[in-house]
């Protein structure tokens, strides 16, 4: 949707400037260090352990404490990671850096730069919405805000969270009553964790993928209270969670023919993304922050600036633009992983 | 309109035939008279005329919703789907409608045909500010009139058959012809009365199996009623009772649109059953398909083009005589009764029967077909009955192969509905003086891996942009398969091909390597 951005690439840095885009990603020339690298660097600071932005390969990880342990637990033990609490600053070569809760997902951080009085902030991923298994986005001021833009159009609009863990409690019910199995698909990083610190094991048997459980007991050893998963054969009054690229595969096969599908997830929004899939249900709950989300979060930053990159870069930055924003696109990926990346990732 | 957006949604939920049926009959339970026969109307494919241009609905939701145009663009692009699009972009919903489908179409929908631009686009945006989120959806679709949930006409008469515990046969009679969608009109369409349907019901028909294999393995063709594959419309000519009554393999009652047949069924015996093909035919031979097509797409017949395009009924088959059902008895006594009712003179034309010593002196003939403008050969097993729909065995089409060519993608554009965001529709270009010229375009053939794939490199090698469709470096081969060829001046390339599709995705060639317009040309009909 963003072809055409391709060939615009931030350039004529001055001297205020504080980050820079390379191959290998967000380079801060005065830190010598990567943010989110796409290639192994030297020292990467990492916003959060979703995949598309924590790889494996670099020599040492500096990530916000709250999201150390669920870093070591997607990069292995092996990896050199250390943690910095939100909103304490540390120094590195010319510049200060700090991490500031983002809402994503448990220990997201936007990172803060600071050198000679520049500002500059990178969002990573970002939610505005209650989440109770992670800190609540908190605004930064600064000249330059790097925002992500997985939902730049105005299309993507959430209703209260609450709202869709009803529907979703509802849907349950009914398969319940029917006596078939509820599959629900979502994200194992986060996602899953956030929907299950809504649901009651009172009412059901609640069933685990194998790699959300393993992301469970991160949570849990975290503080955030998660239900258990329960040990049953019958899966007719279960709700299973599992990652959506198990959806046709033998091991969701295993809860019957009769089961009914589907997946939480921010492109739920469109009945199209649904279809495709062959879904039964599309629940629209997400991680990142919707349009008018992206607009609130961008205009708190007060930033003259605004580099975006993500998902509907093309859109975003020329609605920035008419705003009377200075907007610039960033092509952080290669352009034809970032359609498949962002939906796996949501 | 609450109960209505809720079957929109429950229909659109499902892929399973059995649950959108379901589905309709929960509505149709408790919905009132006259809004299940707006409900029926609109899902079978009725709409009311254009009330107003998209271009304008467009313009007043970007109003309403404050995006300029580009982003509206941009967003359709990503939905794939106008009515959804404008249904997500207008300002959160701040209220539900109470009040009934058949009060939404006839005081709100209906007046906006004949009212100004003013006073539409007021009403627009009142009925949006009053209805919710699906709700607006739903009201988007009735005036677009795009329906597009997986809901056929059979599966709602299948519905409303359930629903009212009439026969299917007998409501896919009533629904019918004109009618309008009132109280009155659906309390007779689920009445009880049956005296007026059961004289056009049609027998489901029997259908045959592509041959797979060795035709030899069938045993001596002695054994095997062959006869051409006509390439028309397969269609069922009852007479009973002094009326006559024509209907499409797809249970649509075509009647009307072919008096030629019409005027047949009055010269046959009372109480008889034809099955055949509805073919344009003169001078003693099939005329190409494609004037057929001409002739289908009218819904006035005017004296020119039934001089132009006359059609016989091509009869190979007959059910019923003197009102007896005679599908069990076997093939040949079928067909000697079938000779023996067929009127001379007139529009039934008796499919030929083609009697050859071997397969090898059949499979020489079958080379010919192009020229007879038929598909291959019929094979009917000797002494068989008359089955209902696709069984395996006694009924064999051997069709010819499809005609195919090497084409290069040359543009592509993202589909609509279950494919919207994803480039799956293309235009495939052949080599004329040294550049690629469009030929065809095509969206099926392809798996869903390969469709990714594909979008993928679309996205990658976007050379230029018109609007939605993407230019893109020309690089990928495919085999293009197709049924027909004929010239067109309305295309480009001058040439017009029937049923185009990819065959495979030949990525053992180059671009350079396609065919050429002047190879194409040499598979018109001399």
């Amino acid at each position: 949707m963003n072809a055409g951005t391709r060939n615009f690439q931030p350039s004529a840095l001055d001297n205020r400037s504080v980050l820079e885009v390379r191959q290998g990603g967000l380079y801060c020339p005065a830190g010598d260090f990567y943010i989110d690298p796409l290639l192994p660097a030297d020292r990467a600071l990492i916003t959060h352990a979703h995949g598309d932005h924590a790889r494996i390969g670099s020599r040492t990880y500096l990530t916000a404490r709250e999201g150390e342990e669920l870093l070591r637990a997607r990069l292995g033990e092996q990896a050199a990671i250390q943690g910095l609490p939100y909103n304490e600053r540390l120094r590195i070569g010319d510049v200060t850096v700090s991490f500031h809760p983002s809402g994503h997902i448990l220990g997201s951080a936007q990172i803060r730069l600071e050198r000679a009085g520049e500002v500059w902030v990178v969002s990573g991923d970002y939610k505005l919405a209650h989440d109770p298994t992670c800190a609540p986005f908190e605004p930064v001021r600064c000249h330059t805000f790097v925002t992500e833009s997985t939902f730049g159009l105005p299309i993507f609009r959430w209703s209260d969270p609450d709202e869709t863990l009803a529907q979703i409690r509802h849907w349950w019910r009914e398969n319940r009553e029917a006596g078939r199995a509820s599959i629900l698909f979502a994200y194992p990083v986060g996602k899953s964790q956030r929907l299950l610190s809504a649901l009651d094991e009172t009412e059901g048997p609640l069933v685990y993928f194998e790699g959300v459980e393993r992301i469970n007991q991160v949570y849990r050893a975290s503080g955030v209270p998660l239900p258990y998963s329960a040990q049953t054969q019958d899966f007719s009054q279960a709700l299973i969670v599992g990652s959506a690229n198990l959806h046709g595969s033998p091991w969701a096969r295993r809860f019957g023919a009769g089961a009914s599908t589907a997946f939480a997830s921010g492109w739920m929004r469109i009945r199209g993304a649904r279809r495709r899939r062959s879904l039964d249900r599309g629940f629209v709950m997400s991680d990142h922050a919707d349009w008018p989300g992206l607009q609130t979060a961008i205009a708190a930053t007060g930033a003259e600036t605004i580099w975006v990159t993500h998902g509907y870069v093309g859109p975003m930055v020329r609605w920035l633009t008419e705003q009377g924003k200075r907007a610039v696109p960033v092509e952080l990926a290669l352009p034809e992983s970032q359609a498949a990346d962002a939906e796996v990732a949501e | 309109m609450k109960a209505f957006a809720e079957l929109y949604a429950a229909l659109d939920r499902t892929t399973k035939t059995n649950a959108k049926v379901d589905a309709l009959k929960r509505y149709l339970a408790v919905a009132a008279p006259e809004d299940a026969a707006w409900a029926v109307n609109f899902l079978i494919g009725r709409r009311p005329k254009r009330l107003l241009e998209s271009r304008k609905l467009a313009q007043w939701a970007m109003e309403e919703a404050g995006v300029p145009d580009w982003l509206f663009a941009e967003c359709y692009h990503a939905v794939g789907d106008f009515a959804e699009t404008i249904a997500l972009l207008l300002p959160p919903a701040e209220q539900s409608s109470p009040l009934p489908l058949h009060h939404w179409i006839e005081n709100r929908l209906l007046p906006l045909r004949d009212a100004n631009d003013e006073t539409r686009r007021r009403t627009l945006a009142a009925a949006w500010r009053e209805l919710d989120e699906g709700q607006r959806f739903a009201w988007n679709k009735l005036i677009t009139g795009e329906f597009r949930v997986g809901v056929s006409q059979t599966l709602v008469v299948r519905a409303v058959a359930e629903a009212s515990g009439i026969a299917p046969e007998a409501m896919a009679h009533r629904l019918m012809g004109e009618w309008q969608p009132t109280a009155e009109f659906w309390r007779a369409l689920v009445a009880h009365d049956t005296r007026d349907t059961d004289i056009s019901r049609p027998y489901p028909f029997c259908l045959a199996y592509p041959l797979e294999g060795d035709v030899a393995a069938l045993g001596d063709p002695a054994g095997w009623q062959i006869e051409w594959k006509w390439d028309g419309i397969r269609a069922q000519l009852i007479r009973r009772q002094w009326q006559t009554f024509l209907w499409s393999r797809g249970e649509e009652l075509i009647t009307a649109r072919f008096p030629e047949i019409d005027a047949l069924g009055a010269q046959l015996p009372e109480g008889t059953v034809i099955d055949g093909e509805i073919m344009p035919w003169k001078d003693g031979a099939p005329l190409p398909f494609a004037q057929m097509q001409r002739r289908i797409g009218r819904k006035v017949l005017g004296q020119k083009i039934l001089a132009d395009v006359p059609v016989v009924l091509v009869a190979y088959d007959l059910l019923e005589v003197n009102g007896e059902d005679i599908r069990e008895r076997p093939l040949e006594l079928r067909r000697a009764s079938l000779e023996s009712i067929a009127p001379p003179n007139s529009a039934l034309v008796l499919s030929p029967v083609v009697r050859e010593p071997s397969w090898e002196t059949l499979g020489a003939l079958r080379q010919q077909s192009r020229e007879r403008k038929v598909e291959g050969f019929m094979l009917k097993r000797l002494g068989s009955p008359y089955r209902v729909g696709r069984k395996r065995g006694d009924w064999w089409k051997w069709k010819i192969d499809p005609y195919s060519v090497d084409c290069v993608l040359i543009y592509a554009q993202p589909g609509n509905g279950r494919r919207a965001s994803l480039f799956t529709d293309y235009t495939f270009g052949v080599w004329d003086e040294g550049k690629l010229v469009p030929f065809a375009k095509a969206y099926s053939g392809l798996t869903d891996e390969e469709i990714r794939e594909v979008d993928a490199f679309v996205r990658r090698n976007t050379l230029e942009k018109f609007g939605p469709v993407h230019a893109v470096k020309p690089e990928l081969v495919f085999e293009l398969a197709f049924e027909g060829i004929q010239r067109s001046p309305r295309h480009r390339s001058g040439i017009a091909v029937r049923f185009p599709r990819m065959a495979r995705w030949r990525r053992d060639k180059a671009p350079a390597d396609a065919d050429s317009l002047d190879t194409i040309r040499s598979l018109l009909p001399q």
